[in-house]
């Protein structure tokens, strides 16, 4: 099975470059048979990475330790559907997975764009086939996960052998998240590939109308949406799995995925200018180019071991190939818009710093900069030890005196945005729009701040939160009552229909409700407490209005791992409300046995009770348990569900609607809204 | 330029200022000198006024818990002298110690070197870096 995958690879790897030469002497010879080879190469691409994978999958799910990637990911215990998950738990899979997902995008582009776009396609095919030959030497050259398991010699020289079992999957990663983060991580990074290929084709072909843009509007929305999922699920990983008590710390590799996230969010916003206006032209081509810039140097970070992370990350030969893709791909996509500057000439101006273009130019400068600063703290120790020959690490309040106020600024931004006119704002509209808002928010901070909420940016962030909460819903009301007066719909079936109608600005509504919850989850994590006791059977620890009581304390044996177990009673106010297993693991996998913390969480919409089994005492009889005390933590999830739920909703076509009743009322309205419609 | 510019410019100008100052101060606050255990020791006086980011293997057997706080070694070859360098390391951080710390675990502490030579840390990191040495002398080698 291990020759067929590595064949296949081969085989991936000459087809690729068939694919590029193709596509692009076929164009140069307007030899339309070449150009659809070129296209067919493509999707045998994908067919060939696609056995490649199956191959690797079939290998972990017989346990064949003859090759080296399994035996290092793997072992007989290990349940299946680990198994599977073990294909992205290294370095070679992951980077295997990558690449058939980014021919897995290819396949779909081509699909479904070919006929609609007959210019700019064979030059898509060739950016993406590119990219994907970057992969296929990688697989095939560098981390090939189809290598033999090998024993040195003491004269150096390597023979095959097979161990008896595998080295074991790390235990951090046997965990259901953690099954499916990096798919959905991945599936975010690789999707920017399409709308940067698009933008590349686009001013080859000197196509620079908005059309790159409509075609792949909702591509980009699909890979920022897997791309939030990926963040989210991997914050909820840290969250229960490595036992600190919180969900995000700045640690490079969370870093590197908030990077293309914080800039494509920006471009996801700033081609709504274009497409109206027709201004910022340049400004969207740089930001595509950084944004695919950003997953590939996202992945070089998880993926090189370039700085210093919590995550264990390999010391592989990867970083080089990776900076040099970079640079190639970088230095070639600015040459090329920097020839086509005058192509790209902006069709307005800006008229009015109260505005909706000004909102978005201001939404934009703010994420830029905090994909500024985010990098800038990443990479300051390999920057400062090239400037001054120490290497220097900044901190988390580097990352939170920077990132707070511009998250708060963004939340202002996300309710003040949306209502402003294109061109300029009249102060009656503004006074219309915000005043009564803006009133009830402040008469809300103000109650919230003798109620005891005092922290400066948690008060401020509660209070932008409810301004924001406030403007959606007045939206939502508004479309909705004019539809119901105008069609005799129920106010309910008015703010389906509405939505249906124009998902894209409801969606976008709810995406943004979505982001007031996880902001109102963040804030409460300023009001986080803890506390730790040594416990026996009977003893109790008290935090805030709840008491832990352990009940039990024993061992359980599975063939996987052995564990430490307290079974706990948690009372609130007097008043049991839950029972909680805290943990402490022992996989028995590898020479070492590694222990891991399996804490337990009682979840509710006020707060978090995160309990961490930490270890026994010397004499064994006692438990060293931690307990937090998180507020609101539950928001942070839901926020994230509703921004799903709201993009996949902005995703949906519009649906149109056949008048029935009073049709020259509801045109009117219709009117209106498609006007006010981003 | 028109007014309308001017003033875009001049909100642009006040929001990255005010966040060049608030990165200035936030790195202040949190930033720390990465350094191996010779390279501590190289330094001389600088090392205790510091803020220091120390890399080092756990010695084995050297992890004692005392109360709150947790007492070990960690040690480290220099590339050019090829002396092994040892710093003793009392972790007194809020948190538990990550999971992967265990005997031999390249461990990151973080913190200020004391006046009595004893390494006083309040954050740290760990990986097992050591558990998958022996096994890649039979090409086995753990990458996440």
């Amino acid at each position: 099975m291990a020759q067929i995958g590595q064949f296949a690879l081969a085989l991936a790897w000459v087809v690729t470059a068939y694919s590029i030469v193709a596509s692009l002497l076929g164009i140069h010879l307007k030899h339309d048979k070449l150009v659809a080879s070129g296209r067919n190469a493509a999707l045998g691409t994908f067919v060939c990475i696609t056995t490649a994978i199956a191959c690797l999958g079939y290998l972990f799910a017989v346990s064949d330790f003859s090759i080296k990637y399994i035996a290092a990911h793997s072992n007989r215990d290990l349940p299946i559907y680990f198994k599977v998950s073990s294909i992205w738990g290294g370095q070679e899979g992951s980077l295997l997975f990558w690449g058939w997902l980014l021919t897995l995008y290819s396949a779909l582009v081509i699909v479904q764009n070919w006929r609609k776009h007959s210019a700019m396609m064979p030059y898509v095919v060739a950016v993406l086939m590119a990219t994907s030959f970057f992969f296929t030497s990688m697989h095939l050259f560098i981390v090939n996960p189809f290598n033999q398991t090998v024993f040195l010699q003491s004269n150096a020289s390597p023979l095959p052998f097979v161990p008896s079992d595998g080295n074991g999957l790390n235990p951090l990663l046997q965990d259901a998240y953690m099954v499916i983060h990096p798919p959905m991580l991945y599936l975010g990074f690789v999707g920017f590939a399409v709308p940067f290929a698009f933008a590349i084709a686009a001013m080859i072909t000197k196509q620079l109308g908005d059309t790159w843009i409509r075609t792949t509007r909702r591509w980009t929305m699909v890979a920022w949406m897997f791309l939030s999922i990926g963040i989210m699920l991997g914050g909820k990983w840290a969250y229960h799995e490595l036992g600190w008590g919180g969900f995000w710390a700045w640690d490079p590799v969370e870093n590197a995925s908030m990077m293309p996230w914080l800039i494509g969010t920006a471009f996801l916003h700033s081609v709504m200018v274009q497409e109206k206006k027709g201004m910022l032209k340049v400004w969207n081509m740089v930001l595509i180019i950084l944004t695919f810039i950003m997953s590939i140097f996202g992945t070089l970070l998880t993926r090189s071991g370039m700085v210093q992370s919590v995550h264990a990350f390999a010391q592989s030969p990867v970083g080089g190939y990776f900076r040099a893709f970079i640079i190639v791909a970088l230095s070639g996509a600015l040459y090329l818009l920097f020839d086509r500057l005058p192509y790209l000439k902006s069709e307005n101006q800006m008229e009015s710093i109260v505005s909706r273009e000004s909102s978005f130019m201001f939404n934009n400068l703010i994420l830029l900069a905090a994909c500024f600063a985010v990098f800038w703290g990443t990479m300051f120790p390999i920057i400062s030890e090239a400037a001054t020959g120490s290497k220097i690490t900044v901190g988390p309040p580097f990352f939170n005196k920077v990132n707070v106020p511009i998250a708060i600024f963004l939340m202002f931004l996300t309710g003040v945005g949306p209502l402003l006119a294109w061109r300029r704002a009249s102060t009656n509209s503004l006074k219309r729009n915000f005043l009564s808002p803006a009133v009830i928010a402040l008469a809300s901070g103000v109650a919230l701040y003798f109620r005891g909420v005092q922290h400066f940016y948690a008060w401020l962030s509660i209070v932008m939160s409810i301004f924001v909460t406030l403007t959606i819903i007045r939206e939502f009301y508004k479309g909705a009552a004019a539809r119901s007066s105008g069609t005799g719909e129920t106010f309910l079936e008015a703010v389906v229909n509405l939505t249906l109608r124009n998902t894209r600005r409801y969606g976008g509504y709810i995406v943004h409700f979505g982001f007031v919850l996880l902001f109102i989850g963040w804030a409460g994590q300023a009001f986080t407490t803890d506390a730790e006791g040594e416990m026996g059977i009977g003893d109790t620890l008290s935090i805030r209005e709840y008491t832990l009581r352990v009940d039990k304390l024993g061992i359980e044996d599975t063939p996987n791992y052995a564990s430490d177990k307290a079974t706990m009673s948690l009372f609130e106010y007097g008043k049991k409300v839950a029972n909680l297993y805290p943990e402490k693991r022992l996989y028995k996998a590898g020479q070492e046995k590694q222990p891991t913390t399996e804490v337990s969480i009682y979840s509710s919409a006020k707060n978090d009770v995160y309990v961490v089994f930490q270890g026994g005492t010397g004499d064994g009889k006692k438990a060293i348990i931690q307990v937090f005390y998180n507020p609101l933590t539950m928001w942070v999830w839901i926020g994230g569900i509703v921004l799903v739920a709201g993009t996949l909703i902005a995703l949906l076509p519009n649906k149109k609607t056949i008048l029935r009743r009073r049709p020259e009322i509801e045109s009117k309205e219709e009117r209106k809204e498609v006007e006010k419609t981003v | 330029m028109k007014r309308k510019q001017l003033k875009f410019v001049a909100g642009s100008v006040v929001i990255i200022l005010t966040l060049a100052y608030l990165a200035y101060s936030g790195f202040k606050e949190g930033n720390a000198y990465y350094q191996t255990v010779s390279e501590l020791y190289a330094s001389k006086d600088q090392a205790y006024t510091r803020r220091l980011k120390v890399a080092g293997d756990v010695v084995p057997g050297s992890i004692q818990r005392e109360g709150k706080s947790i007492n070990f070694l960690i040690s480290q070859q220099d590339e050019k002298t090829k002396k092994v360098e040892t710093l003793p390391v009392k972790y007194v951080g809020n948190d538990a110690p990550p999971d992967t710390f265990v005997d031999r675990a390249q461990a990151v502490v973080e913190g200020q070197l004391g006046s009595d030579g004893v390494f006083v840390a309040n954050k740290m990191q760990a990986k097992c870096a050591s558990k998958y040495e022996k096994e890649s002398a039979a090409g086995v080698r753990k990458s996440d």
